[in-house]
């Protein structure tokens, strides 16, 4: 858990017009861990994920992956590099053309050529391990919103990655799949022992799932920790930020009690 | 403020300044939508060395492209001929022999309409539903997601249209000829009071077959230029269910019109260029 950064992002910063997004986002990511983003809906967490993986270029600053800076890749190192990364996209972004099956399995058949019985036989066992084993048959819009985002995490996990981005992943689902998705998350970690980046503005599934805990506030970092020390701090970006998921808006989402194990409330 | 100097200040040009403002932001606007397809295109090219590995691809495209617009080729093609026949023989009149009617529409259908039209139908058609595949694809991050698994969405997605439509567009044509033909014939026949034996006998007067393949080459040229153009206005969707929309329109203005540019420039190639000097 103390081992070498993996990920290694300097002075990242993006605009898109007047809009600025990310304003020098520094973050480090160790090898085996699982780091949480925590922030306010719009603060540019997906578009941070997204420079991660090469997906955007960034306008300044620099994200070393492995020791190779990933904004002077060319298409090829790009792909070499993605081959190696898993991503749960924050609306699932399942390919609506193929069934469940063929979403899971697309990455072993482009990648390894995998066919026929070995193939039926993979992609079955990556959809046992988000609960959802004899559902290759049917259609993503067949399916319900958690079930999308399990079958996505069973595509992010197809070529077995080092390192899992995960974009909110609970998000719009009821508790009870939450917690499921969290516990996904903690076992799949578990079983592939990938390094894993969590995206979200859940502080319960932050406190569950993280090693270590990140907070974006006015596109830079504003704390990064454990979660011990998330609870602890008296960073006034965390303070706000804790305080306004314990005293919600109307209309927004209840703060979720379990937390307080962490003292938080 | 800003947004109100704006709004005022468009609405000081009269009806004149506003319409060539709106053509020439839409002549640019295609502009910069060839520039676009131009560089797809090229890396579309580039993929076919992994050709083999989307056979599978292609076919399916194939299948949607070609046999889904047959019957609408079908019908469209039909009455052309019908029409062709009785335009002719509207404007030959007494002046010429009927045995030119047959070789009047056998020309105008094989070099001319045959190619056009059903590029012109089918391009509505199939641009539109790959902008708007590729479009909700985009806004829904799908094109994203190919991107992070390392599959370049052009080689899975852009270059197996492309080729679909390059074998496909010439095989509709040969359809639309024949159909186009037949129903010239037919009309003829029946009620213009062209004998069968008179009708084949000058199409078989004039029978050159630079005229079919010179056509052929157009309705190839004119696939990828569908394809492309339907996948070009796909990827650079945004914003939304608006933005597919949009996307869908733009893909078959682009298609149509490049249709009908080049097919000047493919006329004044082939027939007077190439085929002119024979
Ligand atoms: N492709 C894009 N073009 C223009 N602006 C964008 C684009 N992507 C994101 N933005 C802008 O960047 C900002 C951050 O967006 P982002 O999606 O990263 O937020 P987020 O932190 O993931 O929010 P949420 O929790 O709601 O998912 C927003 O203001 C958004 O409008
Ligand atoms: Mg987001």
């Amino acid at each position: 858990m103390t081992g070498r950064a993996i990920i290694d992002i300097r002075g990242l910063f993006k605009a898109f017009g007047d809009n600025e997004v990310l304003r020098g986002v520094d973050l480090a990511v160790r090898d085996g861990e699982t780091m949480v983003v925590l922030g306010p809906s719009g603060c540019g967490k997906s578009v941070l994920l997204k420079h991660i993986i090469g997906l955007m270029k960034p306008d300044g600053g620099s994200i070393v992956v492995e020791g190779r800076e990933v904004t002077g890749l060319d298409r090829g190192e790009l792909n070499e590099l993605r081959m190696r990364f898993g991503m749960v996209f924050q609306g699932a972004a399942l390919f609506d053309s193929m069934t469940v099956g063929a979403n899971v399995g697309l990455p072993l058949v482009e990648h390894h050529r995998t066919g026929g019985s070995e193939l039926d036989r993979l992609v079955e066992e990556k959809l046992e391990m988000v609960g959802l084993a004899g559902t290759a048959h049917l259609w993503p819009s067949e399916l319900s919103g958690g079930m999308k985002k399990r079958v996505a995490l069973a595509r992010a996990i197809a070529l077995d990655p080092d390192v899992i981005l995960y974009d909110e992943p609970t998000t719009g689902l009821d508790p009870v799949m939450a917690e499921q998705i969290n516990e996904l998350i903690r076992s799949t970690q578990g079983k592939l022992n990938a390094t894993s980046i969590v995206v979200t503005h859940d502080l319960h599934s932050a406190c569950f799932t993280g090693d270590r805990v990140a907070l974006m506030d006015e596109g830079r970092i504003a704390f990064e920790g454990t979660t011990d020390e998330l609870t602890k701090t008296e960073n006034e970006a965390v303070r706000t930020f804790i305080a306004r998921g314990r005293r919600p808006l109307p209309g927004e989402r209840e703060a979720d009690p379990s937390c307080d194990r962490y003292g938080l409330f | 403020m800003t947004s109100s100097s704006v709004t005022s200040r468009r609405n000081q040009g009269g009806f004149g300044s506003g319409l060539l403002r709106t053509f020439g932001g839409g002549a640019l606007d295609l502009v910069t939508e060839v520039g676009a397809a131009g560089l797809l295109l090229w890396r579309a090219f580039l993929s076919l060395r992994k050709l083999g590995r989307s056979f599978h691809l292609i076919v399916v495209q194939m299948r949607r492209i070609g046999v889904e617009s047959l019957p609408l080729v079908m019908i469209t093609s039909i009455f052309t001929g019908a029409v062709t026949a009785v335009q002719a023989a509207y404007q030959l009149k007494e002046f010429v022999p009927k045995i030119y009617l047959g070789v009047a529409i056998y020309k105008s259908v094989s070099i001319e309409l045959g190619p056009v039209l059903t590029a012109l139908v089918v391009g509505g058609r199939v641009s539109a539903s790959i902008a708007a595949e590729l479009g909700t694809m985009r806004v829904t991050e799908q094109i994203d997601a190919m991107d992070a698994m390392a599959i370049d969405p052009v080689r899975y997605l852009v270059m197996p249209r492309v080729v679909a439509a390059l074998i496909m567009l010439p095989v509709l044509t040969i359809f639309a000829d024949v159909l186009a033909i037949s129903g010239g014939f037919i009309v003829s026949n029946l009620s213009l009071d062209v004998s069968a034996k008179t009708f084949v006998e000058g199409m078989k007067l004039f029978f050159f077959p630079h005229d079919v393949l010179g056509g052929l080459f157009k309705a190839f040229v004119f696939g990828g230029i569908i394809a492309i153009m339907g996948c070009t206005a796909g990827l650079r969707t945004h914003g939304g269910a608006v933005g597919v929309g949009r996307a869908a329109t733009r893909a078959v203005v682009a298609s149509c019109v490049l249709i009908l540019i080049g097919d000047y420039v493919l006329a004044t190639l082939l027939f007077k260029v190439i085929f002119g000097e024979a």
